[in-house]
Order: C-alpha cells, then structure tokens, then sequence
C-alpha cells in the first residue's frame, strides 16, 4: 500500500492546474474532509483552494463534508485504483463514502470536485 | 482537403409508438444478420460509432443503432412539455419492438448496454422466439439507488454538467482520452430529465431478479460482457444475474468500464467478435 498522500498539499497541486481552477470557478465553500478520525476544512475560492487547516476544531462551520475510511481512500489514491474504488461515486457505491452538509454546491460542481480529490492521487509510472 | 466519409447512413423514421408519433432517429452500416444496439440511459446511439464502422463486424452484420424518443436525435412526440419523462419495461420493451418490424428485420441480434443490458434480459424473457441471439453488455437484474436522483434534474444544477460527471466516474481508468471524453460528451448533450427518467427503469420499474428463471437459453442465446471497472453493474452483478440463468454466457472485460463500446471500442470489440462469430456460425 502506498503511504496516503498529504491532504495540506491540496493548494499547490489544485490551484497551478488552471484548467481545474477556471472549472470549479463558481465554487466558494468550504469542504469537510473525514478520513477515519482525521478532520480537514478545505476553504475553496472560486475554484482555487485558499486554504487546508487540519483539526481537531472546535464548532467547525463548512458547506458540504466527505467522510470516508482510511483504507478506501488510499486505494482510491493508488496510481491504478483497483475496480470499486476509482472514482468518488465507486465509493458511494460500496457504502464506503458519505456525504452531508448542504450537496447543491457539491452536485453542481461534482467533476471538479471528484477531479480535486483525484489531485492527491500518485501519478501513473510510465514505462 | 481531403473528407473521410464514414460508411455509416443516418435516417429517420416516422412510426406510432403507445398511441402517439414518434420521429425516430437511426444508424445503420453493413449487410448480413441485422444487429440493433440499445444506449445507455441519458445517451444515444452515437456510443456505438466504433461498431458501426467496424469492416470485421460490418462484413457479416447490419449494424443498425436507433436513439430512444427523447434522445439523441428522435424527437420527443408531441406535447411531451405536458408531463415528465419516465421510461418503464413496457415502453421500453415495445419501442424496440417497434422499430425492428418497422425496419422488417428477421429475427435480429439485440445488443443493450445498461438500461439497454436490462432490457435485453427482458427481451430474452418475454420475446425471445423474435432473437437470434441476446447481447446484454453491463447488465444485472436490479441496482440499488446509491445516490439521489433527483438532482440530475434540478434548477440549482446544470443537468449536462451534473450527468456528465456521474457518467465520467462510470468510465475505466485507463480508457483512450478521446474515447472517455467523447463518451462524457454525449452525456453533456442529454434533455433535461431524460438520464433520470431512464434511470426510473434501471432502478425501479425494470427489476427482474425473481424472474430471470423464465429466460430460457434454448431458445435464444444469452451472452452477458461486463466491464470490469463498472461499479453500477458490477461484475459480480452480472456473475449473480448469471448465476439464476442456465446456459448464459458470461465474460468479464478486465480494464473495461460501463461504456465498453463507446469508452474503448477496439479494446470491446476484442470480446465482441468472437461471440458475434458464435452467433454467425450457429
């Protein structure tokens, strides 16, 4: 199992890829992470990601939350994910992820979403 | 400036579905056993590009693929602004029907992926003396809901951008570029409702888990391809719908996702030509 990348990273890998920017350009909130009992709040800012800080917190407020198992997440991350766990909604499927919080903004930026979290994903090795 | 000029013809039809007139839209390419290829909910027959301009499949096959009403090319009937979209086994089941005696084809080859994979077991079930075979790509008797539809038609999100997304996951991870956005594309140009109101079939009307004993394979052929990365219709989906028909073929697609012929069409029809060939040969 590769280690499981660092989430504080998210800044600097989202916000140099502008097509991903100009994509969640409508999006201002901020995205509640749970991995296992690890919090993050993930401020985004018309698409960029202003800033990660990781808990624990005390009376956090965010706009939507994505609450996943560890174990799920780094196979998720995997540079070739196994079937099941490729993609945010492979997870939803096998009852591995949950979501809350209010899921228009979420919904209605759902591939840049997904694309963001498969920004801390390890890139393929080429031959 | 030279143009490629594809072999494929694109024509309309005009026919009484339920009562009401449809104008249907269809592709065809080939000669031989005639093949009629059903698209995934919220998508058209435009998936099946790479089969209808396959020489290998062509030579023997007329490939014929026809976009639902409300889909693709065929406009929905009149006055369809009166009420919502909703597909049911029975209209489905009857719109399929339709277009083949239409078009006088003598029992045909039916191939369906998703919603087109389910019907095929409906096909199978309750038609079968009017196949010559049955094609089910990604299918399985039933899917749990596991996310809420309601908001692929919703004035707070973009329908296109919304159903494009759910279909981008559906895709394998190592699909060609040009395949997997071509595919994603044709779920960005889907009529508001219409992804949801097929998934009505898929999710709730169309389950036939304690019927598929019915389906006899002595009189129809039954193959059922599933992709490996599908997580919608898994393979083990397809493996337990299998299970509960004696005589079903089943092949797993390693790599593959829920849009085997649109996603990656040379990969897919690696495993389509020897089953066509079976089916030829019989």
């Amino acid at each position: 199992m590769m280690p499981r990348p660092d989430v504080l990273s998210l800044p600097e890998l989202v916000n140099a890829n502008d097509r991903l920017v100009h994509r969640g350009r409508f999006l201002t909130a901020v995205m509640r992470l749970d991995i296992g009992a690890d919090a993050y709040l993930i401020s985004i800012d018309r698409g960029r990601i202003a800033d990660v800080r990781k808990g624990p917190f005390v009376m956090p407020s965010w706009t939507f939350g994505l609450s996943c198992g560890p174990d799920a997440l780094e196979r998720f991350w995997q540079p070739l994910p196994p079937p099941g766990f490729h993609d945010l909604f492979a997870l939803l499927r096998r009852g591995e992820l949950t979501l809350s919080g209010n899921l228009q903004p979420f919904m209605a930026n759902l591939l840049y979403i997904k694309d963001v979290m498969a920004s801390l994903r390890s890139p393929k090795e080429t031959a | 400036m030279r143009a490629t000029i594809e072999s494929i013809t694109g024509r309309y039809m005009r026919l009484d579905h339920k009562g009401r007139e449809h104008r249907i839209y269809f592709e065809e390419a080939g000669q031989g056993i005639p093949l009629v290829c059903l698209h995934t909910a919220g998508s058209d027959g435009r998936q099946f590009r790479g089969i209808l301009n396959d020489p290998r499949i062509t030579r023997d096959y007329r490939v014929i693929a026809f976009d639902l009403p409300w889909h693709g090319k065929s406009s929905p009937p009149a006055g369809w602004q009166e009420g919502d979209y909703q597909l049911t086994s029975a209209d489905y089941t009857d719109i399929i029907l339709t277009v083949c005696r239409a078009l006088e084809l003598d029992r045909p080859v039916a191939m369906g992926c998703s919603i087109g994979g389910r019907i095929a077991l409906h096909l199978a079930m309750e038609h079968a003396e009017e196949f010559r075979a049955i094609i089910g790509l990604q299918s399985s008797a039933h899917v749990h809901p596991y996310y809420d539809t309601t908001w692929l038609h919703h004035p707070d999100v973009h329908g296109g951008e919304v159903c494009a997304a759910i279909a981008a996951g559906l895709v394998g991870p190592n699909a060609p570029d040009v395949h997997r956005w071509e595919t994603v594309w044709h779920y960005m140009q889907g009529g508001p409702g219409i992804f949801k109101g097929d998934l009505y079939f898929y999710k709730v009307d169309g389950d036939i888990r304690h019927r598929l004993s019915e389906i006899d394979t002595s009189r129809c052929p039954l193959y059922l391809l599933t992709g490996e990365y599908d997580y919608s219709c898994s393979p083990s989906d397809t493996l337990e719908t299998a299970a509960c028909i004696p005589g079903a073929t089943v092949s797993i697609m390693p790599g593959l996702g829920h849009f085997p012929m649109s996603e990656d069409p040379e990969g897919f029809i690696a495993h389509l030509l020897p089953v066509l060939s079976e089916i030829a040969h019989r």
